[in-house]
């Protein structure tokens, strides 16, 4: 048997601190370095989203601490208009580029997708470390933006940087406009060329390196969430890209993409610029923009549909429905994206064709979401923390899916459009939703990744306040947007001053229970990352397959060799959800058992 | 074809086709695999940017079209010819390099950077009368408003973004295709028709940016 063995790599592990932890081409080594830095984000997007809360329960309060925090922006020891702006931008944007789009992909995708697939790395592991590294300066120079600006926390135009705002620069008068502005879009330019290193890493990855017999319908779901991400992230980055440029042209060259003429800011008629069209940022924007927030939710609908199976000790349901509808997710995705912008004053044939394709999704949405169920069906659940993580992503995906089929709908679109409707709809689904995936995933693969088990009586606890606290958030901002609150306001009605909508007075005791839900929610999560540290020094040991798994991952040691395989390729003869298969010894047979005759994909 | 590890088992079904594993499906190896999907991402970029020109032309009052038969056209043929014969040069570099003759390659490749170079350096010729005439990136020239009142001054910024862009991609392959014939020791067949390939795709995107930005703004006589 030996002389058929080849070595497939020459990959000896590095010796020094900074090639094994730093500059390591090791993907999952990379891994982790990108979990950590969707760890370090995260608190950063958390604290913020707290001070947004914070100001839009007690708008007209004042808090010293927030005096010494912030002593321009919130000199009177309440936050000002734009600074409240900023933090909404920046909580936008740093939730979504670099925990979103870094965890699950960066991170999970990193770690887990050469191993399941049964390679020793990715395909460039030093495009891997590049793609980092890469990441990492973007993320530098966003918390640069952070710091460039005196009384704001970088620029007010929202994540979706809207021009002509976001182009203007000083002429618009706004704080956070100026070099805030310029280092949010250098910043964004440098994440579009990372995501791009690596989306093809991954595509080339799992289309050249599945080790023999792990055909495509053997793969894990997770292994097809991360791709069909990663398909997503190398299409929409790029007009990202594109658009990026154009505005930073706008900002710093004096050039009008995204400026039309006559416009009237800030008391001044600006006439340096003209020709331009702000619709067209939308559209280019809102191309990258829609498939965005698949490249979120997609690798947690993979993660979940795996652990999923494991924990109802079940095959999943509906296999190679569930790829399918991955793949049409990620398809249809790519032509929705004007439903983003039904109030932009499109033709409404236009917004009559988003809308259908929109709703059309649905159909894939409730195709997965009804085999998850089917998966549950009967099964006999073991109720681990990643399991419960993962049912929680159903009812969220749910809870946040049915607002969709709102949102899609031009007429009512226009009604809720710019109010809390929409903020507790994506919120739902592609935040609190993509967050359980990566919550599901910690829980799931921390024993592989740190040889330790995390504590699992502290997870479900962690669960099941987690899972509260969101739904206390978000479903009253749904109530709260159908009467009319508008987003992006700094205060609705302030009982200090009696300013604001008269009309929302009503929804003032709403609000406050949306803050305290939100306080206490953030934290909760003190319990998650206590949990994270402690197991990681003081976990009990974890055995290489204590989920009684079926893919390879659970094949090789906790924490996995260098090279994953200490050598060799491993041969798959499974698909990878053969649990209760009649007949067999145990309740779960691993892709790389030989002993037992074909089952079927 | 990349030989994987095979381990000696009783079934001989698993790997029955190039799709189930242990081989390379499209019978391409990674760098090759991984060139194309940058293409296909970097063809978006600029299908991005040759889009948002379209709209910015059909939206606006005006659109100039500076360019006369003699001396614009004519010029900015010529260096389209370049790019089409350094495609041709860099495919006979790629097929000496596919029969081994490393040396034959590395002049072909050497052809195909003085093409290229030469594409550059006439781009910027005529970048040079562009701007002498009063073009910027954020204004036309005085005489052109009086011809096309009105008109937008759009088009200095996407005429000077993509182009601009567009030479910063045929420069980045000057660089590449340097590295591979100065280094062609190193590299084998495939590295060269993997740099050919970058190459035909910049010239590909010419033929995109050649029409739309030059031939549809033939000054009518």
């Amino acid at each position: 048997m030996a002389e058929h063995e080849v070595a497939v790599h020459a990959h000896h592990p590095p010796t020094g601190f900074i090639k094994k932890y730093i500059f390591s081409v090791d993907h999952k080594v990379i891994g982790i370095q990108y979990y950590f830095l969707a760890i370090f984000s995260v608190i950063i997007g958390l604290v913020m989203s707290v001070l947004m809360r914070l100001q839009l329960g007690w708008p007209g309060h004042q808090f010293g601490f927030l005096k010494s925090i912030f002593p321009i922006g919130a000199a009177d020891g309440t936050i000002s208009p734009e600074l409240y702006l900023s933090l909404v931008t920046m909580h936008g944007t740093i939730m979504v580029f670099f925990v979103l789009t870094t965890a699950p992909q960066g991170g999970f995708g990193n770690y887990f997708l050469p191993i399941q697939i049964g390679a020793a790395d990715m395909a460039f592991p030093v495009l891997n470390m590049l793609s980092f590294w890469t990441t990492f300066v973007a993320l530098l120079v966003m918390i640069g933006a952070i710091f460039v600006e005196s009384g704001v926390v970088g620029p007010i135009g929202g994540w979706t940087g809207y021009a002509p705002l976001s182009a203007l620069g000083e002429a618009s008068g706004q704080k956070g406009q100026t070099y805030g502005v310029v280092l949010w879009i250098i910043s964004i330019a440098i994440f579009c060329i990372a995501s791009l290193l690596g989306a093809l890493n991954f595509i080339t990855t799992m289309l050249n390196m599945r080790a023999k017999g792990m055909s495509l319908m053997r793969l894990p779901l997770s292994c097809w969430g991360w791709f069909t991400t990663a398909v997503l992230a190398l299409l929409s980055f790029p007009v990202l890209l594109a658009g990026g440029v154009l505005l930073l042209l706008d900002h710093l060259a004096g050039t009008s993409f995204f400026i039309p003429a006559n416009l009237f800011v800030n008391d001044k008629l600006i006439t340096e610029h003209a020709g331009g069209s702000p619709i067209m940022w939308q559209h280019l924007f809102w191309f990258f923009g829609h498939p965005e927030v698949y490249i979120a939710i997609l690798p947690g609908m993979g993660a979940t549909s795996h652990i999923l199976a494991t924990f109802a000790r079940k095959p999943i349901f509906g296999y190679r429905a569930m790829v399918y509808a991955i793949f049409a997710i990620g398809l249809l995705g790519f032509f929705v994206w004007g439903h983003h912008m039904f109030i932009s004053g499109m033709d409404p044939r236009t917004g009559m064709m988003f809308s259908l394709v929109t709703l059309t999704i649905g159909v894939p949405s409730a195709i997965k979401t009804f085999n998850w169920l089917g998966t549950l069906w009967g099964a006999r659940i073991r109720f681990t923390t990643a399991m419960l993580f993962s049912i929680g992503f159903v009812s969220l995906f749910v809870s946040g899916g049915v607002t969709g089929m709102f949102l899609g709908q031009t007429s009512l679109d226009l009604q809720l459009h710019d109010t809390y409707f929409v903020v507790g709809h994506f919120h739902m689904i592609m935040g609190v939703a993509a967050i359980f995936g990566m919550f599901a995933g910690t829980y799931y693969w921390f024993p592989k990744m740190f040889g330790r088990m995390m504590g699992e009586g502290i997870g479900k606890v962690h669960f099941w306040l987690t899972f509260i606290g969101v739904n206390a958030i978000f479903i009253p901002m749904h109530i709260m947007g159908i009467a009319g609150a508008p987003r992006r306001y700094a205060f609705h009605w302030n009982e200090v001053t009696g300013e604001g909508f008269e009309f929302l007075k009503g929804i003032v005791p709403v609000t406050k229970f949306v803050s305290y839900a939100a306080f206490f929610t953030a934290a909760v999560q003190i319990l998650f990352f206590a949990n994270l540290v402690w197991s990681m020094y003081k976990g009990k040991k974890a055995s290489v397959n204590p989920w009684e798994a079926t893919s390879l991952e659970w094949t090789v040691p906790s924490p996995p060799p260098h090279d994953n395989f200490g050598g060799h390729e491993p041969v798959v003869h499974h698909g990878p959800y053969e649990y209760s298969v009649p007949g067999a010894k145990t309740d779960f047979i691993m892709q790389t058992d030989p002993a037992i005759a074909e089952t079927g994909g | 074809m990349v030989e994987v590890g095979a381990h000696a088992t009783a079934e001989p079904l698993v790997g029955a086709s190039d799709w189930d594993g242990g081989a390379l499906p499209y019978r391409v190896g990674h760098k090759k695999l991984g060139m194309w999907l940058f293409i296909m991402s970097d063809s978006l970029t600029f299908g991005a940017l040759l889009i948002a020109y379209s709209y910015a032309r059909i939206s606006s009052v005006a659109w100039p079209r500076p360019f006369p038969f003699f001396p614009s056209i004519v010029f900015s043929s010529v260096m389209t010819l370049c790019l089409l014969s350094s495609s041709l040069t860099m495919v006979m570099a790629v097929s000496a390099a596919k029969k081994r003759d490393k040396k034959r390659a590395r002049k072909w490749i050497f052809a195909t950077m003085f093409f290229g170079a030469a594409f550059v350096i006439l781009h910027m010729i005529e970048w040079g009368h562009l701007i002498g005439d009063g073009l910027m990136a954020f204004e036309l020239p005085e005489e052109w408003l009086k011809i096309w009142p009105g008109a937008s001054p759009l088009f200095g910024a996407t005429f000077f973004g993509i182009t601009g862009l567009h030479m910063f991609h045929v420069f980045s392959g000057l660089c590449y295709l340097g590295i591979i014939a100065l280094f062609i020791k190193r590299f084998d067949d495939e590295d060269v028709e993997i740099s050919g390939l970058y190459w035909h795709f910049v010239d590909l995107v010419w033929m995109f940016v050649f029409p739309l930005i030059y031939l549809l703004s033939i000054k009518p006589s």
